[in-house]
Order: C-alpha cells, then sequence, then structure tokens
C-alpha cells in the first residue's frame, strides 16, 4: 500500500490556459492571474481520480502532475 | 479599404508550390488551408518562403510547441508577417508595438502581468450576462428572416460590443474598431509608403480616448491601464496605447472568426447542431473541438540569431510563421486528428498558443464562444448554408468566414 495519491501543478509550467478549472473546478481554482491551483492539498480519491486524469490530458502546457 | 488590399492581392504571383514558397495570403490557402498544410506536413515539414522578406513554416505540433517555448532564439518583436520588417513606426524592445505579445522576457512578464488579472475568469465571467444581451440584441434584429448571414448579422457584432465596454470606447465606434483590425491584420501586402499613413487616423483615434480617460477617468481597462503602477511608477502612454491596440486587435477578428467558424460548421453537419440543441451541457466540450478544429489565429516571431532548426538554416530576422491551426491537425498529436468529433474528451489544442504568450483573452473568447453559440442554437435550432460558394474567409494570421449566408429551417 503506498501512500495518498496527489496532484499537484508546476507554476513554473502553468501559463493559465485554465482547462483544470474548467473539467475539474472541485479539484482546481483559479488564481488572482488566472494561473490553475489545486485546491487544498491536491489529495485524489477513487471518486476524483479519473476527473484529475482527464484534467491532465487536457493540459496544453503539460503542468499537471498526478503522483502515487 | 477593401478596394486598396484587392488591388494589391492582384498584383501577386499566385503560388505554384507551398514547399518552398508558402504565402498565407494565396486564394488557395485562404479557401482551404489544411490540404496544404497536410500535404506539407508529410513532405516537407517546414515550408520556406522568399516573399516578405524570407521566412519558414513548420507544421508539426512539435515543432509549433519548440518554437513557442524558445524566447531565445525566436523573438516577438513582430508578430504579424508583413512585406516591410521594422517599418518607420516600429517601436523597439523592451515595449515593442503592442505589449505585451510584442515583448521578450524579461520585460514580457511586467507588461503581462499588468493586463492578466482583468483577464482572469472571475472579471470575465461577470461580463455573461452582458454578452448573452449582447447575443439576443442580434438575433432579434435576424429573428423572422428565412436569410441571414451569420457572419455580417451575427458574429462580427459581438465582440467589438464586448471590448468597447472593456476599454471603455463607445460601442457606436465598433465599425471603427473593424477597420483598425483590418488594417493591422489583413492589409499586410501594401508597400509600406502606402500602410504607413493608414495608421494615423488609429493613433488619433487612440490617443483622443487616452486623453479623455485622462480628463474623465472611469471604471474601465483604459483608466486602469493609466493609472495602474509598476515599480512604483505608471506606465509609459506609449505603452499603454500599445496595450491597448493589442486589446482591440486580438479581441476582435479573433473571436469573431471563431464563433463565424462554428456557425459555418453547424451549418453544414446538422448532427452535430441536433446533437449540441438537445444536449447543451455538451457545448462547452464541443468549443473546445471548434478551438481545435478551427483555431483562428497564426501568430509569427522573427529569428532572433542565426539558427539551425531542424535542419533548416534560419537566418537572423526570417519569419516564422507560427502554425497553430497546423499544429491542431498533427495526427502525431491527435488521434483522428483530421474528424471534427463534437463530444472530444480528451482534446490538448494549441488554438491560444503555448508558452508564455498563451493568449491573454482565452478565458473571455471562451465564454464568449460558448454563449454566442448557445444563443444562435437556441433562437435558431435549425439552418443550413444558403449557398456554400458565397462563403468568404479572412486572409491572413486570422482565418474566419466574413460572409455566412444561411437559410433558416423550420
Amino acid at each position: 500500500m503506498g501512500g495518498p495519491v496527489k496532484v499537484r501543478i508546476d507554476p513554473e509550467i502553468c501559463q493559465g490556459q485554465g482547462r483544470c478549472f474548467s473539467i475539474a473546478p472541485g479539484i482546481f481554482d483559479f488564481d488572482d492571474l488566472g494561473n490553475g491551483v489545486v485546491i487544498g492539498d491536491g489529495t485524489l480519491t477513487s471518486d476524483t481520480l479519473e476527473l484529475a486524469r482527464l484534467a491532465q490530458s487536457n493540459c496544453p502546457e503539460h503542468a499537471i502532475f498526478i503522483e502515487e | 479599404m477593401s478596394d486598396i488590399v484587392d488591388e494589391s492581392m492582384a498584383h501577386k504571383v499566385p503560388v505554384q508550390d507551398f514547399t518552398s514558397d508558402w504565402d498565407h495570403t494565396d486564394p488557395r490557402w485562404v479557401n482551404d488551408p489544411y490540404p496544404i498544410w497536410e500535404d506539407l506536413r508529410e513532405r516537407c515539414p517546414v515550408a520556406h518562403t522568399e516573399r516578405y522578406g524570407g521566412g519558414w513554416f513548420p507544421t508539426t505540433h512539435e515543432m509549433v510547441s519548440s518554437i513557442a517555448n524558445d524566447t531565445e532564439h525566436f523573438t516577438s518583436r513582430m508578430v504579424v508577417v508583413v512585406n516591410n520588417k521594422y517599418p518607420p513606426n516600429f517601436i523597439p524592445a523592451p515595449i515593442g508595438g503592442a505589449p505585451p505579445i510584442t515583448s521578450d522576457p524579461p520585460f514580457h512578464s511586467i507588461a503581462r502581468r499588468v493586463i492578466l488579472p482583468a483577464f482572469a475568469p472571475g472579471p470575465v465571467n461577470a461580463l455573461e450576462p452582458q454578452i448573452r444581451a449582447l447575443c439576443n440584441k442580434h438575433l432579434d434584429q435576424m429573428a423572422g428572416h428565412e436569410f441571414v448571414d451569420g457572419g455580417m448579422d451575427y458574429a462580427q457584432f459581438i465582440p467589438p460590443g464586448v471590448i468597447s465596454t472593456m476599454l471603455g470606447f463607445p460601442p457606436e465606434d465598433d465599425e471603427i474598431f473593424r477597420d483598425i483590425v483590418h488594417l493591422v491584420l489583413d492589409l499586410i501586402d501594401l508597400p509600406s509608403e502606402v500602410r504607413g499613413p493608414l495608421f494615423e487616423p488609429m493613433s488619433e483615434y487612440f490617443t483622443k480616448q487616452i486623453d479623455d480617460h485622462i480628463e474623465n477617468p472611469r471604471d474601465d481597462l483604459t483608466s486602469y491601464l493609466l493609472n495602474v503602477e509598476v515599480g512604483g511608477r505608471k506606465l509609459e502612454r506609449q505603452h499603454v496605447a500599445g496595450t491597448m491596440v493589442l486589446i482591440l486587435v486580438a479581441g476582435i477578428d479573433t473571436t469573431w472568426s471563431a464563433i463565424g467558424s462554428a456557425i459555418w460548421h453547424l451549418a453544414r453537419h446538422p448532427e452535430d447542431l441536433a446533437r449540441l440543441v438537445n444536449e447543451p451541457e455538451l457545448i462547452p466540450v464541443a468549443v473546445e473541438e471548434f478551438l481545435r478544429f478551427y483555431a483562428p489565429v497564426t501568430m509569427a516571431r522573427l529569428v532572433a540569431e542565426d539558427y539551425e532548426f531542424f535542419g533548416c538554416p534560419m537566418k537572423k530576422d526570417d519569419w516564422v510563421l507560427l502554425g497553430f491551426p497546423a499544429a491542431n491537425r498533427d495526427p502525431k498529436a491527435f488521434a483522428d486528428a483530421d474528424r471534427f468529433i463534437v463530444d472530444r474528451a480528451v482534446n490538448r489544442h494549441a488554438a491560444f498558443g503555448l508558452g508564455i504568450h498563451r493568449c491573454v483573452g482565452s478565458n473571455l473568447a471562451r465564454l464568449e464562444l460558448r454563449v454566442a453559440i448557445e444563443e444562435f442554437i437556441t433562437r435558431f435550432p435549425r439552418f443550413e448554408l444558403a449557398e456554400s460558394d458565397a462563403v468568404t474567409w479572412a486572409p491572413g494570421q486570422v482565418r474566419g468566414p466574413r460572409q455566412l449566408p444561411l437559410r433558416i429551417l423550420p
């Protein structure tokens, strides 16, 4: 058994394309500049993992990382 | 102005071979660029031209992404391909003619941070009721007619209405805005001695608006730009004017083109139209596919210093036409790249560019596109092209239908 699955956005890579918080508004939000941010500590459940993966696969900048 | 451009185009030599002589204003490219790009991608994949003083056109997603993310070898000093690089009215770095799109690091991020908050989802989403009302105002005027024009009666009015409100310009000036856009983006082939003076009325218009906002400050983007401080100093007037030009030019025929292309698609694909009418919750997903498949915007870069790129000997100041629309059709980057899939779930398109110059207005463009489609298909759930031959396309780096005659079906 590993630890919790977590999602993070690399702020150096994110350009504010806005796909993550549109697709998965419960997992991602935006800051004052419109860049994506993860809500809370990014821990994913079996319910939210698939949606986080969908957001990841739609990020044009490849800025979303899911780590187990 | 259209007479001038028609005359200048008439003197052009038609392209025989796009691999060695590409021209994005050639009628074949303007009418249907996709087969040309597909051919280039298979055979080249970087096309070259001696036109416009020399330039390159890479066609794969990998190359486009690589250039967009390489601000060391490719500069944004000029982003619209014209015949005369560095014309007499050229504003050099670091500000550039229209910051931040014409700026390079490190000044770029300073100019960009100034305007990002105004285009973040919070303030942009607040505009939704106003955009919806604007759409309905024009739909009301179209109601009851069997024949309407999706471009001239509808798409062209939505973005200028929104942008003029944001900048605090008189909305009745939207004809002036479209003339400015036409000059900057379409009239690129004119000799500089003809093109240069055409910019004077535009400069005068912006001078007038800035003076008016200095005298009568109000709650809009122009007053914000005039008063915002960076490092304890207000922006130079030239910077403010340049950013206003950018917002006006980049905010108008881009989204106008995207709305027009979406309507053009739906007019030709009744199955997709019926699906969106019956499942409006699918529209945000469809918006991303409209953006991928009909991405309106191609940007340009200049080569900063002599540089070999994928075996191509690029010379300092060569143009590079950065084809985000071509990247969006690359089969190596997208499954079934040449098929429009209305419910495509995985869609990593590059319609708003990639890297540090990602379209600042992307949240606004998406909102306008979604609302414009929602309202149009609610009002007109069935329509088709009235005459397919009559559809005309904007030339150059922003592509979308201009004349779009439709027949509204019962």
